[in-house]
């Protein structure tokens, strides 16, 4: 894989589109999920999208070039909820390794297929996603015990460390802690990446993605945007940005915000828009790109895409509109005070 | 281009919200108090497990200023992780507290380890040092970066402390090397803490500690000057212990004269700094003698600090703090204490709220509501954030708790009460707004069962079956809950359920549920606004009389919100009929001269030869026939499957050999070409002189700018061209699978069945691809010179298509009667068309050759109103039968 901090100072770097919302075209049922494997499987698993990398892999495949065809530069493994902790509410925690291995396997495939078919010489990277969690580290389940907590610090470093290994293994370039909505869950996958860097002998670049949720401007576990930046910094990024929750129009102050206080690159993959009254996402592909066309044209962003409701046209869309226009410079670090 | 930009290298710690040490912060207070070994009343609390309290000696410190707050559990009679966990969890849901940072403080890494684990921030770890050697010293450092904490280091060796100005700086000098340059750590993430000593203690040796500290801060400050030096202050006065007004007059005076030489940050009691200025002359004089060892011989200095301390009459400082909204109206401190989450007061006011309201449930109804219905605007301005919502949540909680026994008092003895069953759906951890409700209704005298959050449907529903409850009310935050819900509603309309259900929760909506949810249960689904409101819907829903009511006219309201959103959906993602015919496809047709084919008519080819056939097979569908799913020819040496795939693949090209030399099946097609012209979306046939009339279906999405909406007759000459053009079409199938597929029945040989089914689908697909490349290249002949493999068939990267009625580009399946009548392919081919229109043999393919260039593949995707009359017209068909076939096209 050529160096992607060379790519990321000639270009705006295109990163992939929502996969949710793409398995959702396919209108799979629970059978479709199961495939031969699982038909037998003891609970439902309609709805386990990173199961599909085993049961449907060429449905991933297609995703991914899908949005390799529409511009994509770095496409994301489909692993959002492949933690032995998420898989639990499909009692399928075993799965996890595997599910981390497949999903990094489909992604690469479709890069090959891609570049045999297309003869694109252009480097294509791989980005191991690595979600929230659906248990977190800061926030009380029990509104009468605050200080209770449904899951350890040590129990996420696990979990985390076999997602790392399994997309180490399948053969991911980055690793991208992302949708980032409690700090402590990020800081966990972080020291799992780290010391699993530092035992193994490896290191790969991690892209560290939060989520600001609500009209506060905060994290959903009550950080500004600085602070939470602050509290991942040790990470070494090798980009720091926000994605989800909110579409391109509600995020603009604080991507500003992150361009002028990050010392790493800058991403953003925003939302098609803030969801309607019925959950759906309908900003269309062009204006989509137009506001990050305008993040790009004040040197913001270094990384673009999209998240929830996008799809390969609004990539195609983005990529068109920010492909003459230069990325945001690394800021100067000083040495003295 | 813009500037380039600059980031300085300040030390940057965060709680929820950042503190970033420029050289203008002057001075960091780190918050004492909070610590086991320096504030007794901290510890008894702790250990008495009095952690509301504790946390109030928290908020105290950051009331006082405090900008990072020291917490220790250091206490022989503690289990300290433990006692660390719970306080630095307890911690984060305070969030005026927990905005500042944090520094773990502990003389044992595993407990610093422990509060680590805990806090979200960037935390200080007060402290390591080399006191066990070099090795730990790196281990400990590498676990304190991995978790990104800045450092305290103690001016500590295997020798011990240093308690000369030469040690101080030595061992800081050793630190700072191994840390940065082996462990990796950025300078201004170090501290040193040089050790601040009790002075004025009578040993003439102790005087000059105070003097050693400024003048080595001052040193290593001028050799790396982005490090940071801290100090434990209240250690230097530790012998006037018991006199406050000395302490603190010491405190400021040593600060005075350490920041100026460099001191960045230190561990005091916050609410105890006094200002240099304002210290009296006589005591700041005696202070400086001590504090810089002047005047000091023979403890002179000492001694004067001693006599005046005596002379002082310590008393207890009150503590300061702004109390002015205690003398405001009950209702308005029940307000603060809901917005700023505070307990403290919540059991007194409530009392007396209780005294002045004729019921006790006029207290949570009235003043409580109000309170947190400020809370709840503040949090949609986003002048409150999440953590501060839950908190006021548990001050609701708390002073419900207090009126419930005298809500119990008066509620008549009633064994039965109504049940209402309450859950977050499944993928959703929200529960702040349902756990509202339940406490309101449980005040009510509703019996309540909370299910907690993240409920998969079926727990909810048979929990309900099990309790016989009344109703049922789900509630969700995020997004995807809105889909869980409808799949509640679903599923108690399947389950045959007769509670009314309740939709609650931010992300709901009176128009979601009234478009999605509502059609799905029609015994009775209601969206509920707020906690307020919950109380008079499930009361009007638990009377026979007001449920019939409110029922029928949410059902009305509902349809009438639902008939308004489908209309407005219409026009908003959708466009006209007419618009889309103006957006066709364009074509330069007079440009363009179309290719004659070589007959005109139908052509039989009554037994093609499967040698032929098999060449064009696509065989990656034969795996996914056998759930294999993977590209062909890479799928055989996948990792997981591909030997299995080698052995299937090598098996079917036997039974394939089998089924060519000993001819199972024989191959039979039509194709047809007729003159043809198109009129908007119909395609007019010249058929030995009679006209025979083809319709399609346009796409009526919205489409980008430049984007066509397609219809199939946009690649037919349009009739005012008066073009030659023309419209083929096909049939094939593959007869003779069923004899074999018995004999293998027979034989109990499933394996062979199934792949010679598959197989069979191959060939039909197969012998199509094959004609069309016949028709491309010679019978119409529009492409003389093509030379594709059989990858870039798969891939459809010839020109033309060969669309089939009942799919995407042209999904009206009735359309299939024509082409089979055209082709007269039943008796020719023997393809029989079921009432359903499939075909019989399984193993057959038709569909329409188009050859212009531009001509592709599509799907027409929903359509509106306009266009079916339209077409119901142009077809002659009934409306109901039409609607039937194109129902998945239809909204």
């Amino acid at each position: 894989m050529s160096d992607i901090k060379k790519e990321l100072q000639k270009k705006i770097l295109i990163i992939d589109g929502a996969m949710g919302t793409m398995i959702q075209r396919h209108k799979l049922q629970e059978t479709d999920y199961r495939g031969e494997r699982f038909k037998n499987w003891h609970t439902d698993v309609k709805g386990n999208n990173d199961l599909l990398s085993i049961t449907q892999p060429q449905i991933i495949t297609g995703i991914h070039k899908q949005y390799l065809e529409a511009g994509a530069d770095i496409i994301e493994t489909n692993t959002f909820s492949s933690t032995s902790i998420a898989q639990a509410d499909y009692d399928m925690q075993s799965l996890a390794y595997e599910l981390n291995v497949a999903s990094a396997k489909c992604a690469k495939k479709a890069i090959a297929h891609y570049n045999a078919e297309t003869g694109n010489t252009t480097p294509k990277y791989v980005a191991g996603a690595i979600g929230p969690l659906n248990k977190t580290l800061s926030l009380s389940p029990d509104v009468n015990n605050p200080g209770f907590r449904a899951v350890t610090f040590d129990d996420v470093v696990t979990a985390y460390t076999e997602q790392i290994k399994g997309l180490i293994d399948g053969g991911a370039d980055i690793l991208l802690i992302e949708t980032i909505f409690d700090t402590l869950n990020a800081k966990a996958a972080i020291y799992a990446a780290k010391q699993f860097f530092r035992q193994n002998n490896v290191e790969l670049p991690i892209m560290i993605s939060g989520t600001i949720t609500d009209a506060s401007g905060r994290t959903l576990s009550g950080q500004t945007l600085e602070a939470f930046y602050i509290s991942v910094k040790h990470a070494k990024p090798l980009s720091i940005g926000l994605n989800c929750a909110l579409g391109a129009h509600e995020m603009r102050g604080h991507i500003e915000e992150l361009s002028s206080i990050a010392e790493c690159y800058v991403s953003s993959y925003p939302n098609a828009g803030l969801p309607n009254a019925m959950g759906e996402y309908d900003e269309a592909p062009e204006q989509t790109a137009c506001f990050i066309e305008d993040w790009a044209n004040n040197g913001w962003v270094n990384i673009v895409g999209g998240c929830c409701g996008t799809t390969p046209d609004h990539i195609k869309h983005i990529a068109e509109h920010v492909k003459n226009i230069q990325p945001r410079k690394l800021p100067i670090l000083e040495e003295v005070i | 281009m813009k500037n380039m930009s600059t980031i300085k290298p300040y030390l940057r710690l965060s709680g929820l919200e950042p503190l970033i040490i420029r050289p203008e912060t002057n001075f960091v207070n780190v918050g004492e108090r909070t610590n086991v070994t320096g504030s007794k009343k901290f510890a008894r609390l702790i250990l008495n497990n009095q952690y509301e309290e504790a946390l109030s000696v928290a908020r105290q410190q950051v009331e006082n200023g405090a900008q990072v707050l020291d917490i220790n559990m250091d206490d022989a009679l503690l289990d300290g992780v433990q006692a660390m966990t719970t306080f630095v969890n307890l911690l984060q849901s305070e969030p005026d507290i927990a905005k500042i940072p944090i520094m773990i403080d502990s003389s044992k890494f595993e407990i610093i380890q422990a509060g680590l684990k805990c806090a979200q921030g960037k935390c200080i770890v007060n402290s390591i040092s080399m006191k066990e050697g070099e090795a730990k010293f790196i281990e400990q450092a590498y676990i304190c970066k991995d978790f990104g904490a800045a450092v305290i280091v103690m001016a500590f060796d295997e020798q011990g402390q240093a308690d000369t100005l030469q040690r101080k700086v030595e061992i800081s000098e050793k630190a700072y090397k191994i840390l940065t340059q082996k462990v990796g750590f950025d300078p201004q993430d170090i501290i040193f803490d040089i050790n601040i000593f009790a002075i004025a203690t009578g040993l003439e040796e102790h005087n000059n500690y105070a003097v050693d500290f400024i003048e080595a801060t001052r040193i290593i400050k001028q050799k790396f000057p982005l490090v940071k030096i801290s100090g434990g202050v209240s250690n230097l006065s530790f012998s006037f212990r018991g006199n406050d007004h000395v302490r603190e007059a010491m405190h400021a005076v040593f600060l005075y004269y350490a920041i100026k030489a460099g001191m960045d940050m230190g561990i005091v009691n916050a609410g105890q700094l006094v200002v240099y200025d304002e210290i009296e002359p006589t005591l700041r004089n005696l202070c400086e003698d001590v504090i810089l060892n002047r005047n000091n011989a023979n403890n002179e200095a000492t001694e004067k600090l001693i006599a005046f301390a005596e002379t002082v009459k310590a008393k207890g400082k009150v503590e300061v703090k702004d109390e002015a909204w205690r003398n405001e109206s009950v209702e308005k401190r029940l307000a603060h204490s809901l917005v700023n989450g505070i307990t403290d007061y919540i059991d007194a006011d409530t009392e007396e709220a209780r005294k002045k309201y004729p019921k006790p449930l006029d207290v949570i109804e009235g003043p409580l509501m109000d309170g947190m219905n400020i809370v709840g605007d503040l949090f949609g301005s986003g002048k409150m954030f999440l953590p501060q919502v839950v908190k006021s949540a548990r001050v609701m909680k708390k002073s419900v708790a207090y009126l419930q026994p005298f809500i119990e008092a008066e509620k008549k003895e009633s064994t039965n009460a109504p049940t209402i069953l309450m859950a977050t759906v499944k993928g959703d951890v929200h529960d702040i707004g349902k756990n509202i409700v339940g406490v309101v209704l449980g005040c009510n005298g509703y019996k309540v069962i909370d299910m907690g959050v993240m409920v998969p449907t079926d727990k909810i529903l048979d929990e309900a079956d099990k309790k016989n409850v009344d109703i049922i009310g789900v509630s969700g935050l995020i997004t995807p809950s809105l889909d869980e819900m409808v799949h509640v509603a679903k599923e108690m309309k399947r389950r045959n359920m007769k509670q009314p259900l309740l939709i609650g929760g931010a992300t709901t909506s009176r128009i979601h549920t009234a478009v999605k949810i509502a059609p799905e249960y029609e015994t009775g689904v209601v969206h509920v606004l707020d906690a307020s409101r919950s109380v008079t819907v499930v009361g009007s829903l638990l009377n026979a009389e007001t449920k019939k009511v409110l029922l029928a006219e949410t059902k009305e309201e509902y349809l009438k919100l639902k008939k308004n959103f489908d209309s407005k959906k219409t026009i908003k993602q959708y466009i006209s009929y007419q618009n889309a015919k103006n957006n066709k496809v364009k074509i330069n047709w007079e440009n363009y001269n179309p290719v004659q084919p070589t007959f005109t008519g139908t052509k039989v080819f009554d037994n093609v030869d499967l040698n032929e056939i098999k060449k064009y097979i696509d065989w990656k569908p034969y795996f996914i026939a056998w759930e294999m799913h993977g590209n062909f020819p890479a799928i055989l040496t996948d990792e997981v499957v591909g030997k299995e795939a080698t052995k299937l693949f090598n098996d079917v090209n036997i039974l394939l050999d089998k089924v060519i030399t000993e001819k199972w099946l024989t191959a039979k097609g039509t194709i047809g070409f007729w003159k043809a012209a198109s009129n908007e979306d119909t395609v007019i046939l010249n058929v030995e002189n009679k006209q025979v009339q083809l319709e399609f279906l346009r796409q009526q999405i919205k489409k980008a700018a430049d984007q066509p909406n397609l219809s199939l007759a946009d690649f037919i000459a349009p009739k005012t061209e008066n073009k030659n053009d023309y419209i083929g079409a096909f049939a094939v199938s593959i007869h003779g699978i069923e004899k074999h597929i018995k004999a293998f029945e027979a034989a109990h040989d499933d394996y062979n069945k199934i792949s010679l089914q598959a197989l069979t689908d191959r060939l039909a697909e197969a012998f199509a691809e094959y004609l069309h490349h016949k028709v491309r290249t010679e019978y119409w002949g529009y492409v003389k010179d093509e030379n594709l493999t059989n990858e870039d068939l798969i891939h459809e990267k010839y020109q033309g298509i060969r669309p089939a009625p009942g799919y995407p580009a042209c999904p009206d399946h009735t359309e299939k009667h024509k082409l089979f009548s055209l082709l007269n392919a039943t008796n020719t081919v023997g393809i029989e068309l079921t009432e359903n229109f499939a075909m019989y043999p399984a193993s057959s393919v038709c569909g329409w050759y188009f050859s212009h260039p531009q001509s592709q593949y599509y799907g027409v995707g929903k359509i509106q109103q306009d266009q079916f009359d339209d077409y119901v017209n142009r077809k002659g068909l009934d409306k109901t039968i039409m609607e039937r076939w194109l129902s998945p096209n239809l909204e």
